[in-house]
């Protein structure tokens, strides 16, 4: 899962795989806005089948986040 | 020029709306004719839409409700797949004086004009972020750029539109989406049909090009802002006016 979301993010941000640590904030570290990272779990919604409140996208600043919330989501 | 593209147009059972849900689906455009109340009037137009050959679609839902207006775009885009075009036009007005208006006056406009606009904005556009794409037109009004007497609430709506649709486009320009508006002179319509002679008159004077204007004159605005014709515009407020506002 970790490593399918994360290539993911390097795809659609077209950025390293590398510069993408569990732990890399999105926003501070990578300099992903708030839109690019709502486009981002858009993906996922489609990728995984699943509806992603707004109020939980908001939450999620790395990967290890986004990966946590998934695995709950897709359980 | 709008083949295949599936539009939203709110309150598009008379008036000025109408006329944008006729003249979007005679481009090509597979229209959702929104209304609140106007049941009657709305279904009339889109079997005026299907006796052209084109399609259209009918959907009540009263655009001041939150949620309701979830569900639509979530329908819209459960059977047609998308949301190409979205024009907010629905819209009333409650004119009195200031120091005479009443609070549920200035709360019923500001509800449905600029909320009910915030409403559709902020659900069709998760969805146009999704397509990559989109384009999202509101009718504001010249009272929204230059005020009026007795349109306190209204003309506070219609500027609110103005900068709703600057703050959106900022927010969605890297995303391929465009936001526009459209303030529209005097329009003849039901709305402005029953203003006295004098106040017509009066307007008429302000008017350089000397002639009221009609529905046709926004709805092919809005068309034009809806197309790819239009793929450099955004955050504009393009006033239909007849001159009257410079």
């Amino acid at each position: 899962m970790l490593e399918k979301v994360r290539e993911m993010m390097a795809e659609q941000w077209n950025i390293d795989v590398e510069e993408i640590t569990p732990t890399t904030n999105l926003q501070d570290d990578l300099g992903i806005d708030s839109l690019d990272l709502f486009e981002f779990v858009m993906a996922i919604e489609e990728e995984f089948g699943i509806e992603v409140p707004t109020e939980k996208a908001s939450e999620m600043h790395t990967l290890q986040e986004v990966v946590n919330y998934l695995e709950e989501a897709t359980k | 020029m709008l083949t295949g593209k599936v539009a939203l147009v709110t309150g598009a059972g008379k008036g000025i709306g109408k006329e944008i849900a006729l003249t979007l689906a005679g481009y090509g455009a597979k229209v959702i004719v929104n209304y609140a109340h106007s049941e009657g009037a709305a279904k009339e137009v889109v079997e005026t839409i299907h006796a052209n050959g084109k399609e259209a679609f009918l959907y009540g839902c009263d655009v001041a409700d939150f949620q309701a207006v979830e569900q639509m775009i979530k329908d819209i885009v459960k059977e047609h797949g998308r949301i190409d075009i979205l024009v907010n036009n629905a819209g009333i007005t409650k004119d009195n004086l200031a120091m005479t208006m009443k609070e549920e006056e200035f709360d019923a406009v500001i509800a449905t004009n600029l909320k009910g606009t915030f409403n559709c904005m902020r659900h069709a556009s998760r969805q146009m972020l999704r397509q990559k794409g989109g384009h999202i037109i509101s009718i504001s009004s010249i009272v929204g750029l230059c005020g009026n007497a007795g349109q306190i609430n209204y003309s506070a709506s219609k500027a609110g539109i103005v900068a709703m649709t600057k703050s959106l486009a900022k927010e969605l320009g890297s995303k391929g989406v465009t936001v526009n508006a459209v303030a529209p002179g005097f329009i003849e319509t039901d709305m402005t049909n029953v203003l006295k002679e004098e106040v017509k008159e009066q307007m008429m004077s302000q008017i350089p090009l000397k002639r009221f204007g009609c529905t046709k004159d926004i709805a092919e605005t809005v068309a034009f802002l809806a197309s790819d014709k239009a793929s450099y515009i955004t955050g504009q407020t393009i006033s239909v006016d007849g001159g009257m506002h410079q």
